[in-house]
């Protein structure tokens, strides 16, 4: 066992070690360590992720040397590191850029706090990311769902009050689908550990028993991940609780709550019940049909509205539709390209969440599109943020958004008959919406401005200004990545089974 | 018919599990008062756990407590659910007081527990 195998385990720990600490600590001691805590986590990734591409496979790590059918065990491979690592940078990011923001945004004697949940969001992230336990991944979901309530209500407004009372009711019927689906496996299996579970269930599969049941539980868990991700029918909550928290909040619920709870749902089809009986089932339709939705009416959503934060918000929903459209597809190459546009995703709305709240700054405090016309003069670096941003979503080429819109629609493309019908029109009328509202966005930007605004220094802020220049930086290089990355995603996926 | 009867007699847990998650769900859903909401969900929390208990129970054994006499697994029960529904109590026990406590933040801003006139009174408000 060498060092470096150690990077998973350490990474949780340190982050529910912070959590722990950070409550006793003041106000700007909580903050540094939080943001020194993921920046050490982005580290050990950085370090982890050659590692894990040198050997070249998984590995899985006891927790408390107890063996394989009664201990608890992380499993690290290709796929995990490359998440982690994604999702660790948008934390930091995040953490960094918004900071100045929260500060006038949240009461003093709470801004602490606020520290201690983005640390429970990391150790979340991480553990349902790693975790090779079905169980646990129910406790961290839970522990997600908690702290991301109390991120999204913050800032005490009544939008983010009652949006987070509207998350919490959804959000908790989502974990109880989820915890009926693992008794149900439980029962069905006598196991938590993942790839128990999965032996048996293959049996059963090859004997034919037991259909119906392994249904239900695709199901539900399907059911339950999409309440929680925001997907179409179950998204009221969404565009009040991203559109009203602070710009660090909504960048991390967006980018790394949902899309670790996203990963997680993958992890159990490949993990748990064995890709080839997912992708033999019925009920992985209801994910198709969800996303679908989703990426239409998302859209839709977006353009109706008259403020700029909901209207990203609205476009989250869009895009969490295509991560499920192409995952319910039921092909490897489907969820490839999910994994991919998962990672581009998460790195692109981060930062147009943070790079909106500096333009409506620079506007008069106004989120409505109105006031905020020629808002990319009054305040350069986040006007430049914001278009490579809306470039990128929209799939302008180089961009990492072009080459996720060029694996979905290869990916359609291999699909059969009427899917691969329904998934290309989608595809093609949800960007054309796409285009449409962001586009819309940015000219609105760059016209003419109102009289009466003043202009902002280049550099007002120098942490607004550095962290949203890194975040271009990586999602313009991406673009240049995107062959290497969708090879390692497709070696990882591999490794997964 | 009679055979489904005699179905959900046999597996009386299952069926009063079913049942309380159906009334939880709909008490969820269906009323306004921020109170009633909570106790569906706590009801709904129950049936699960029921169901995930009534699954690790074996007629005719006791609790996996090491008793005189009996040192062999055959005399036990399965522990683990039980452990499970104990981890799920707490989870269910924080979720409730955070909700509880949320209730009360909304409750001193708009003084209703109606959640439909909250959000009509949130989308009067600008910011």
């Amino acid at each position: 066992m060498q060092l470096v195998q150690n990077v998973p385990f350490f990474s949780i720990m340190l982050s529910m070690v912070s959590a722990i600490v950070t409550p006793v600590l003041p106000r700007r001691a909580a903050k540094w360590l939080s943001v020194g805590m993921v920046s050490v986590v982005v580290c050990l990734h950085i370090w982890f992720l050659p590692f894990m591409v040198s050997l070249g496979g998984s590995y899985t790590y006891m927790m408390g040397h107890f063996p394989a059918p009664w201990g608890n065990e992380l499993r690290a491979g290709l796929l995990e590191a490359l998440i982690a690592l994604a999702l660790s940078i948008v934390m930091l990011l995040s953490q960094l850029s918004g900071m100045n923001k929260l500060q006038r945004q949240i009461d003093p004697p709470k801004q602490g706090l606020f520290y201690v949940m983005c640390n429970l969001v990391m150790a979340g992230m991480l553990t349902l990311t790693y975790t090779n336990d079905l169980f646990t991944a129910y406790v961290f979901i839970e522990i997600l769902a908690l702290s991301s309530c109390a991120l999204m209500m913050a800032r005490q407004v009544g939008h983010t009050m009652v949006a987070s009372m509207r998350y919490m009711i959804l959000s908790l019927l989502g974990s109880g689908l989820i915890l009926i689906a693992i008794a149900l496996t439980y029962n069905l299996t006598g196991h938590l550990l993942m790839e128990n579970i999965r032996a048996v269930i293959a049996q059963y599969a090859a004997d034919g028993e037991y259909a119906l049941p392994i249904s239900v539980i695709i199901g539900l868990f399907i059911a339950g991940i999409a309440i929680k991700c925001g997907i179409f029918p179950f998204h009221m909550w969404l565009p009040d609780a991203y559109g009203y928290s602070t710009s660090a909040a909504s960048a991390v619920l967006s980018s790394v709550v949902s899309k670790a709870y996203f990963f997680l749902l993958v992890k159990i089809f490949y993990r748990v019940i064995g890709i080839n009986v997912v992708m033999s089932d019925m009920a992985l339709n209801l994910m198709l049909v969800l996303g679908v939705l989703s990426m239409i009416l998302g859209s839709i959503g977006a353009i109706r509205c008259l403020d700029i934060r909901r209207m990203v918000a609205y476009s989250s929903v869009s895009q969490m539709g295509y991560l499920f459209a192409w995952v319910g597809l039921g092909s490897t190459v489907g969820v490839a390209a999910a994994m991919f546009h998962l990672v581009v995703h998460a790195l692109c709305k981060s930062m147009l969440f943070l790079s909106v709240s500096p333009l409506c700054d620079a506007s008069g405090d106004s989120k409505r599109f109105v006031d905020l016309r020629g808002a990319g003069y009054r305040y350069v670096i986040p006007g430049i943020a914001f278009t490579l941003g809306s470039l990128s979503m929209v799939g302008i080429p180089i961009l990492g958004g072009f080459f996720s819109k060029i694996f979905f629609a290869e990916a359609a493309i291999s699909g059969a008959g009427w899917v691969r019908i329904t998934l290309l029109a989608a595809l093609a009328l949800s960007t054309l919406l796409n285009a449409l509202y962001f586009m819309h966005t940015v000219l609105g930007l760059y016209r003419r401005p109102k009289k009466g605004f003043v202009r902002q220094p280049f550099i007002k802020s120098r942490l607004t200004a550095v962290t949203l220049s890194v975040f271009g930086f990586i999602n313009l290089t991406i673009g240049f990545f995107a062959k290497d990355i969708i090879n390692l995603i497709t070696t990882g996926i591999q490794n997964f089974a | 018919m009679g055979d489904f009867l005699s179905l959900l007699w046999t597996h009386l847990d299952v069926t009063v599990a079913i049942l309380l998650f159906g009334i939880g769900f709909t008490t969820l859903l269906l009323y306004h008062n921020l109170i009633k909401k909570i106790i569906g969900l706590n009801i709904m929390d129950t049936a699960t756990f029921l169901f995930l208990t009534s699954q690790g129970f074996i007629t005719g054994r006791s609790a996996p407590v090491l008793t005189e006499g009996v040192e062999t697994a055959a005399g036990y029960v399965n522990p683990i659910p039980s452990g499970l529904v104990l981890t799920g109590i707490v989870v269910s026990v924080s979720v409730t007081a955070v909700m509880l406590a949320l209730t009360i933040r909304l409750y001193r801003r708009y003084h209703t527990l109606d959640i439909d006139s909250m959000t009509l009174m949130m989308k009067g408000e600008d910011e």
